[in-house]
This record gives structure tokens, C-alpha cells and sequence, in this order.
């Protein structure tokens, strides 16, 4: 449990933020320079703020009106830097076991080795960091992290400097570390699509304040924030489980509350859970059930609210089985087919709509249609 | 070529001698130099500029100039030096320990600047990571920030030595030329050659000087490389 109120004033910039967050990964999203870097600095204790209360597991580690102030090495708490920070002069291992010198407590026998499976860096152990790729560095470092002992686990864009293809390595990394890890995580992150795969929480921060807080399937299917969480990115995320594999045309079938989505063959077992995100633009909406439709999916539901705007587009969000989804149509549209709130629709969303960046919880390399070949 | 070779007992008490003196220098002065390359690497206090200046002063004022300043504050009767003498029976005056402190002093800038360029070029976020890691300030100087201005340190130590083999104004001034007991290579050619027939004995310790120097220098280069391989993690 982690709760953190703080005020700090860097030049011009005003940081002025307060927010709780429990277990799981709570993900502090925003643009660059919205203060996640200095609010998790705070956390860490790598800065102190000015007026504020930061309380980790009922632990006070800073409390400016009563003068405490918990150096940043009596914290437990794992930072795993954007840029790795690995000490160059020793190999993977003694980074690896550098944080365990000085923990208190020593972990349980197998840990080490855990944490290093875990990450999948058995190989490098002898290496030295100049020897690692982007991707093998910020592994390392998240074990390093680990490996510490932490009570929580800070990661402050730790994707950001890493290209496309190290970044479909890294993810699953981190989603098993959410899942089989019982140690909270703080994500600094600009990038949506991380964000709607891993988080939580979501906390939206916007020029040193936090627009936002809670579920991350909630916060992202709230309309009024998509200027925050981003237009073109927009769109709603529903827990799916894999039911079904259709191996002459290459389908699988996700069931979620909503219905079932069919979307392009996905190597997972049966069972299997993971997130969908679709998007606001890739979702047509009907009045009646289609006929003579290409598109595979289709779920009905109701308009639950319209979004206000003056261009040419309108946000709307609909109802279906109680799951939220986000569609995108021009205000044209909205107007001659009479949609207002609680109109019954049907929501039409093509399978090649979904991408990889889709998917939380898959397989990296999941196979997928191209971010280009979406349709327009 | 036999005269090469044919060293006098006092040619060779020279030799030793100035190899201790310079090693002493170097060793002696090396703490210290660490301690105040760090104070003007990382230290923000009054007076920094000024304590910047006085660590350099040695570079630019005549030798004779700073070994005079030695004699006045370490002479038998200088301020430092009566109460060394007095008090813990440390005596710098006319012994090779003031010819080593002599050196030290004219080295200490080459040292300090050479590890204090290194502190300078540190990337601090790896203590602050190492600090989130658990560890405290003493660890963290000697696991990250140690090892990381290795390098400097060396080259530092070996300019030191360096300068103390060549040092001749300052300790001729502090400690005078006395065979045996303060007469480094530099004196004992200044004064061979004020001597007639002394010429060759005169060659023999400029050469000796020459491969030691040199000797020093191959042996810095190697050892400087293979820390920085190190510390890039290559």
C-alpha cells in the first residue's frame, strides 16, 4: 500500500500530486514533463520534496511537517532506472547480487536463481554490461531491482530507450513479475500501449497535477480524459480468456462479458487469460444486427454517453453487458443515425483491428496484422 | 662500456634513495590528494575557490619559492616544525622524509587535478543507484565511485612519482644536498657536475634517471589501460 501526497517546486514547474495505490501495477501515466520522473523520485527518496506525506505499507519514509525524511538506502525500495544505471565495472552477477549485501532480510534459498530464470539472463551472468543489449540491460536491472528485497518495486520508463522489438521482449518479463511477485510496482510511463497491458491503477498526471485515479479499464474508457490519455491511442480494454481455435481460417476466439471477439490466431492454451484493447476508432456502430457484413465481430449494447465536441468527430461510449467500449464516428454520423443515450446499437469491430500492441498478457510475437494494414 | 655500470656506493645510495623518496611522495601524499580532489569534485563550501588556488600554487611559483615556504613552516624552528618535532618527534628539516614531503607537495597538484578529473567525469546516477539498493555513503565510495576513478588515480600517482624523481629546487632549498640522507638523483648530477671529473658518473645517473623515468611511464600506460578496460566493462 503506498500513499503519496507531495508538493515540490522545480523552477517554473509545480508539482502538486496525491495519490494511494495498492497492490499490483500501478502505472503513473502522462506526457514528458507532467512530474512522474520527480513524483517516483520522491517515492524513492532521491529528491526531497518540499511539503508532503509518503507512506509505504503504513511505513511514514517522508513527512515534511514532522521533519522525517528516510534516506533513500533505508527505503526497500527497487528502482529500475529508464537508462539501467548497471555498475560498469562489475559482471551481471555482482549487479545482480549487489543490493543483496545489504538486506536485511536474506530471502528465501533459490531466489537468486528464481529471479535469474525469471528474467531469462542465465547466460550472462559472467558478462559485463557493456556487452548487453538495451534489452539484456534493463532485465539485468530489473533483477538487480528485485534482488534487493524491495517492498516496492519503482520503474521509471524503463521501455522508453529501447527500440520496438526489445520492447515485445521485455513486456512479458514485467507482466510476470506483476503476477508472480507479491511486491507492488509504481510504472512511470508515457507510452498507452504499456500502460493498458500492465496496469492496474492507473494514475493520469497532467502539468504536476493527477487528473486521474483508479482501474485502468475504467480510466481509460472515461471519455472527458482521452485529451490526457491520448486521442488517437483512445479506446476501451476488456478481460478476455481464449475459448476457442479456429485452425483452418486462422481465428481464435476471445470470450469477454461483452461477447466474444474473433481475432487473428493467437498462440496461447485454451484458457488462457489476457487484455484486449480496442480501439475507439475500429468500431463501427449499427442500428440494427449487419447482414452481408465482412466484419467478424459484432456485439450489441446500448449508448451510455456521448462525448461533447465541436469537430468532426464524437466519442461515445456504449454499454455492452455491463463492459464499457469506446467508439469513434463522425458527428455526421452521431446526427442522421439518431444515436443518444439509451439507444439499443450493435458494435462491429474488424478482426484485423487487432494488432499486437492489442494484446496484454500474450505471447511476444503474438501474430497479428500490422499497425498499417488496419483499415482507415 | 664497463663504466656504465661501475656504479660508486654513494651513486648508488642516490638511486635507492630517490626511488623511497619518490614512492613516499607519492604513497604519503595519496590519501590526501583523494581526500581533497573530492572536496573540490563535490564539495560546496566557502572558500573552495581559494583552497583550489593554494593546491596549484606549487605548479607555478618557483620551486625554491615553495621549498623556502617548506623551510619556514617545517624547519626546526618553523611553525609546524618545532611543534612536529616537539610533540610527536616528527622531524622533516635536513632528512630524506622532508625531501619526501618536498616532493609530495610539488607533485600533490598533478595528482589532485588528474583524480579529481575523473570524479568530475563520474556518472552520479550509479550512486544514486547503488544508494536505492541499500547502500550507505562508505560503500557506496568504495564499490562504485573507487573503482570508477581507478583510472585517474593512477595516472595521478604516476605523474606524482614522476615529479618527485625530478624534483630538485624545493628540496635542495627545504632539505639541502646531503649524501646519504638527501641527495636524490637530481642533486647528485647537479652536484657531480660542479666537480671536476665528475662527468661520467654524472652520465651515468642521467641515464639511470632516463630508464627509471621511462620505466614509469611504460608501466603507467599499461596499468591506466587495463583499469579503464576495466571500469568500461570491455
Amino acid at each position: 500500500m503506498l500513499s503519496v501526497a507531495v508538493q515540490h517546486r522545480l523552477g517554473d514547474f509545480l508539482l502538486d500530486a496525491a495519490f494511494e495505490s495498492g497492490a499490483g501495477l500501478t502505472a503513473l501515466f502522462g506526457r514528458s514533463g507532467s512530474g512522474k520522473t520527480s513524483l517516483v523520485n520522491a517515492v524513492a527518496g532521491l529528491i526531497r520534496p518540499e511539503r508532503g506525506r509518503i507512506l509505504v505499507d503504513g511505513a511514514v519514509l517522508t513527512d515534511t511537517a514532522r521533519r522525517v525524511f528516510v534516506p533513500a538506502r533505508q527505503r526497500k525500495i527497487g528502482y529500475v532506472f529508464q537508462e539501467g544505471r548497471l555498475f560498469p565495472h562489475l559482471t551481471v552477477r555482482q549487479n545482480l547480487l549487489y543490493g543483496r549485501w545489504f538486506a536485511s532480510r536474506r530471502g528465501q534459498a533459490g531466489e537468486v536463481e528464481h529471479v535469474i530464470d525469471l528474467l531469462g539472463i542465465a547466460e550472462l551472468l559472467a558478462r559485463r554490461p557493456a556487452n548487453l543489449s538495451g534489452g539484456e540491460k534493463q532485465r539485468v536491472a530489473i533483477g538487480r531491482a528485485l534482488l534487493a528485497q524491495p517492498r516496492l518495486l519503482v520503474m521509471d520508463e524503463p521501455l522508453a530507450s529501447l527500440d520496438e522489438a526489445r520492447k515485445t521482449e521485455i513486456l512479458p518479463y514485467i507482466e510476470r513479475l506483476r503476477d508472480e511477485f507479491a511486491i507492488p510496482i509504481v510504472y512511470v510511463s508515457h507510452a498507452i500501449a504499456e500502460v493498458t497491458r500492465l496496469a492496474t491503477t492507473m494514475v493520469v498526471m497532467s502539468e504536476g497535477r493527477v487528473a486521474a485515479v483508479g482501474p485502468t479499464a475504467e480510466i481509460m474508457s472515461r471519455i472527458g480524459l482521452f485529451p490526457l490519455t491520448g486521442q488517437a491511442e483512445a479506446g476501451a480494454i476488456l478481460s478476455a480468456r481464449v475459448a476457442e481455435h479456429d485452425t483452418r481460417f486462422g481465428l481464435t476466439t476471445l470470450r469477454t462479458a461483452a461477447g466474444d471477439l474473433r481475432v487473428p490466431y493467437m498462440d496461447l492454451r485454451l484458457g488462457a487469460q489476457l487484455r484486449v484493447r480496442i480501439r475507439a476508432r475500429d468500431v463501427m456502430i449499427a442500428l440494427q444486427p449487419p447482414q452481408g457484413l465482412s466484419a467478424l465481430n459484432i456485439l450489441p449494447g446500448t449508448v451510455a454517453e456521448i462525448g461533447e465536441t465541436d469537430g468532426p468527430s464524437v466519442d461515445m461510449r456504449l454499454d455492452c453487458a455491463g463492459q464499457p467500449l469506446i467508439a469513434r464516428l463522425t458527428r455526421r454520423s452521431v446526427e442522421s443515425l439518431g444515436l443518444v443515450p439509451g439507444r439499443r446499437v450493435y458494435a462491429v469491430i474488424k478482426s484485423i483491428a487487432f494488432d499486437h500492441q492489442a494484446f496484454g498478457g500474450a505471447a511476444p510475437g503474438t501474430p497479428g496484422a500490422d499497425a498499417d494494414t488496419r483499415h482507415g | 662500456m664497463s663504466w656504465v655500470l661501475a656504479f660508486s656506493p654513494e651513486e648508488l645510495t642516490a638511486i635507492r634513495l630517490s626511488l623511497r623518496v619518490a614512492f613516499w611522495a607519492m604513497l604519503g601524499s595519496l590519501p590526501v590528494g583523494i581526500a581533497v580532489a573530492l572536496l573540490l569534485s563535490r564539495g560546496q563550501f566557502w572558500g573552495k575557490s581559494l583552497l583550489n588556488v593554494i593546491v596549484h600554487l606549487p605548479l607555478v611559483i618557483p620551486p625554491v619559492v615553495t621549498g623556502y615556504i617548506l623551510l619556514l613552516l617545517f624547519g626546526r624552528r618553523g611553525l609546524i616544525g618545532e611543534f612536529l618535532a616537539d610533540r610527536l618527534g616528527i622531524v622533516f628539516a635536513f632528512r630524506w622524509t622532508g625531501a619526501a614531503l618536498a616532493c609530495a607537495v610539488m607533485g600533490f597538484p598533478l595528482l589532485v587535478r588528474s583524480i579529481r578529473l575523473s570524479l568530475d567525469a563520474i556518472d552520479r546516477r550509479l550512486e544514486d543507484a547503488a544508494g536505492t539498493l541499500g547502500a550507505n555513503a562508505m560503500w557506496i565510495f568504495v564499490t562504485i565511485t573507487l573503482p570508477l576513478i581507478l583510472p585517474g588515480i593512477l595516472a595521478g600517482m604516476i605523474l606524482s612519482f614522476a615529479r618527485a624523481l625530478g624534483e630538485f629546487g624545493a628540496t635542495i632549498t627545504f632539505v639541502s644536498n646531503i649524501p646519504g640522507e638527501t641527495q636524490t638523483l637530481p642533486t647528485a648530477i647537479y652536484m657531480l657536475i660542479q666537480v671536476p671529473g665528475g662527468d661520467l658518473a654524472a652520465l651515468r645517473l642521467t641515464l639511470v634517471s632516463i630508464a627509471i623515468s621511462m620505466l614509469a611511464l611504460f608501466a603507467s600506460e599499461a596499468l591506466i589501460e587495463r583499469a579503464t578496460r576495466r571500469v568500461q566493462g570491455l
